[in-house]
């Protein structure tokens, strides 16, 4: 399978790669998938006073698709406000690195890992849990 | 000069010798003839080619030119075996011992026969890919008809105890077939002293052209037979019908001829680079090696490295042909059946890179790829969570992983 110049781009130049501090109470950390599914996510946020995403970074175990899926959320996650940010999409992912019908799975691993992480920062912050829907894979 | 991408997946499929192809030209062109033609000289050149491939593979394979069935490969190979002695031994039973590292080709063969009423045994390997003859023998019932084990596996390159597989097919007058695939051609395999009853083998994975194959039925000691699973003009003497591949099996023949030539110094030289390959991949942290690193292919190593998965690595080599044992483009997720066979955890099932070295792999293209491929692995491991949690000494079967 042949991928699109926006994954290869993705993995071969990764925005964000990198660790922030997960004690701090202005982190959200997101860790979704597991190792013997073949990848694993985790994605993490700072956020400011205003709720602005500020700093966003990731690690990814995976193939192209998933390391080109969470590195592009988190560009898409810097400057965003935490409610702006639940609305990012996995299609919106699909669309933009032209994933393939057989790797939307990993898109839906960083939609996954986004509301993990904003939930993450919201049960830290005392504010009540989101009611995510279940995933659906 | 080296030229890239560099081609290391030589258990997929082999380049055609060069001196195979000018052997097989002429049959395209000039004597294009039916082997089948009785009657004029276009079908007399043909089939004097063929009998003359037969021959060549016969000496490669010690047997009789007779006891080869042309086929259009080795999945045709094992589907006629196994399919054709079911048929044929009905009468005597219905049961089929295989191993749960077999190739699909087999597998699902197996599993067709099951369709039809048989019974199918699935032995499991230990953690070197290797059968247990104990088991083997103990599974062994009345009504079993065919053991059905593969030479030589096409993931990790081990090599099963053919020898012994066959003495105890033998005394339970069992009948013994072998997918000798990956092993025809790469290593020394005689049928006679093998023991080996049917044996399937594939042109295209010892530098000749795809699409053509063999099945060995053996005629003696006892007399093997197969019911057709092509009905036609009775080719093959009757086994398997069907316009003879003259030009493909022109080709087979003078692989066949190339292999037995050239064997010892093919294998000393791919061995070396493949061991120096191996040494220097294992000098990676978090590295090892899948299957018996004593009964293995020559060609053949399957590397794990951990914290790393294998289609994201892959494309990290680029510049590369391998293959994974990841299976992360599958809807399923699972990694290789093979790997998980020989009790991998999935993770590490995830994280293999096997490599498949060939006569003409070079010195040169092996130090690039143990270059390429430790940047690759020391790239991605800066960006895998689960290196960062090892480095960490976090244990990562305490963590609790989301359900996905």
């Amino acid at each position: 399978m042949a991928y699109s110049d926006k994954v290869i781009d993705h993995y071969n130049n990764p925005r964000n790669v990198g660790t922030l501090d997960k004690a701090k109470n202005n982190v959200g950390t997101g860790l979704v998938g597991a190792p013997e599914c073949g990848d694993v996510m985790r994605l993490q946020i700072e956020v400011d006073e205003n709720q602005i995403i500020t700093d966003a970074k990731f690690k990814t175990f995976g193939c192209g698709s998933a390391i080109a899926s969470s590195s592009l959320a988190t560009e898409w996650l810097k400057g965003k406000s935490v409610d702006e940010a639940l609305t990012i999409d996995n299609m919106d992912i699909v669309e933009e690195l032209a994933l393939p019908p057989v790797k939307i799975h990993c898109s839906v691993l960083a939609e996954d890992a986004i509301k993990s992480a904003i939930n993450d920062y919201r049960v830290k912050n005392g504010l009540p849990e989101l009611e995510l829907p279940k995933s659906h894979h | 000069m080296l030229t890239l991408p560099i081609y290391l997946d030589n258990n997929a499929t082999t380049p055609l010798d060069p001196r195979v192809l000018d052997a097989m030209l002429p049959y395209m062109t000039k004597m294009f003839g039916n082997a089948a033609s009785r009657n004029h000289a276009f079908g007399w050149q043909a089939e004097e080619a063929v009998d003359y491939a037969r021959d060549q593979i016969a000496a490669l394979i010690n047997c009789s030119p007779k006891e080869i069935i042309f086929t259009s490969g080795a999945t045709e190979s094992d589907n006629l075996a196994i399919k054709g002695v079911f048929e044929m031994y009905a009468s005597k039973g219905n049961h089929i011992i295989t191993a749960t590292t077999e190739h699909k080709a087999v597998l699902d063969t197996c599993k067709h026969i099951e369709k039809l009423g048989g019974k199918v045994t699935y032995l499991p390997v230990d953690a070197k890919g290797l059968i247990d003859l104990k088991q083997l023998e103990e599974a062994i019932t009345d009504k079993t008809i065919l053991i059905s084990l593969m030479y030589a596996n096409n993931e990790v390159g081990v090599i099963q105890p053919v020898r012994e597989i066959s003495a105890i097919a033998k005394k339970h007058g069992v009948l013994f077939f072998t997918d000798g695939t990956q092993a025809v051609g790469k290593i020394p395999v005689d049928v006679e002293a093998d023991g080996i009853d049917l044996m399937a083998f594939s042109a295209h994975k010892m530098y000749g052209p795809k699409g053509v194959g063999a099945l060995y039925v053996r005629r003696k000691n006892p007399r093997v037979k197969v019911t057709a699973q092509m009905d036609g003009g009775g080719h093959e003497r009757g086994m398997r019908s069907g316009t003879l591949n003259v030009p493909g099996i022109v080709g087979l023949g003078k692989a066949a001829e190339l292999a037995k030539q050239d064997m010892a110094s093919d294998t000393a030289r791919i061995a070396a680079m493949r061991d120096r390959l191996e040494r220097e991949l294992l000098t990676i942290e978090e590295s090892y090696v899948n299957g018996s690193v004593e009964h293995r292919l020559p060609h053949v190593s399957n590397i794990s490295f951990k914290y790393v998965e294998g289609e994201g690595l892959m494309m990290g080599v680029k510049d590369l042909a391998v293959s994974s044992g990841s299976a992360c483009t599958s809807a399923s997720l699972e990694p290789s059946y093979v790997l998980k066979a020989l009790g991998l955890s999935d993770d590490l099932a995830h994280s293999s890179l096997r490599f498949g070295l060939s006569r003409f792999t070079t010195d040169e293209e092996i130090d690039y790829a143990i270059g390429h491929v430790k940047e690759a692995v020391a790239k991605l491991r800066e960006m895998s969570p689960l290196w960062e949690m090892f480095k960490e000494g976090i244990d990562l079967n305490s963590i609790e992983w989301a359900e996905h």
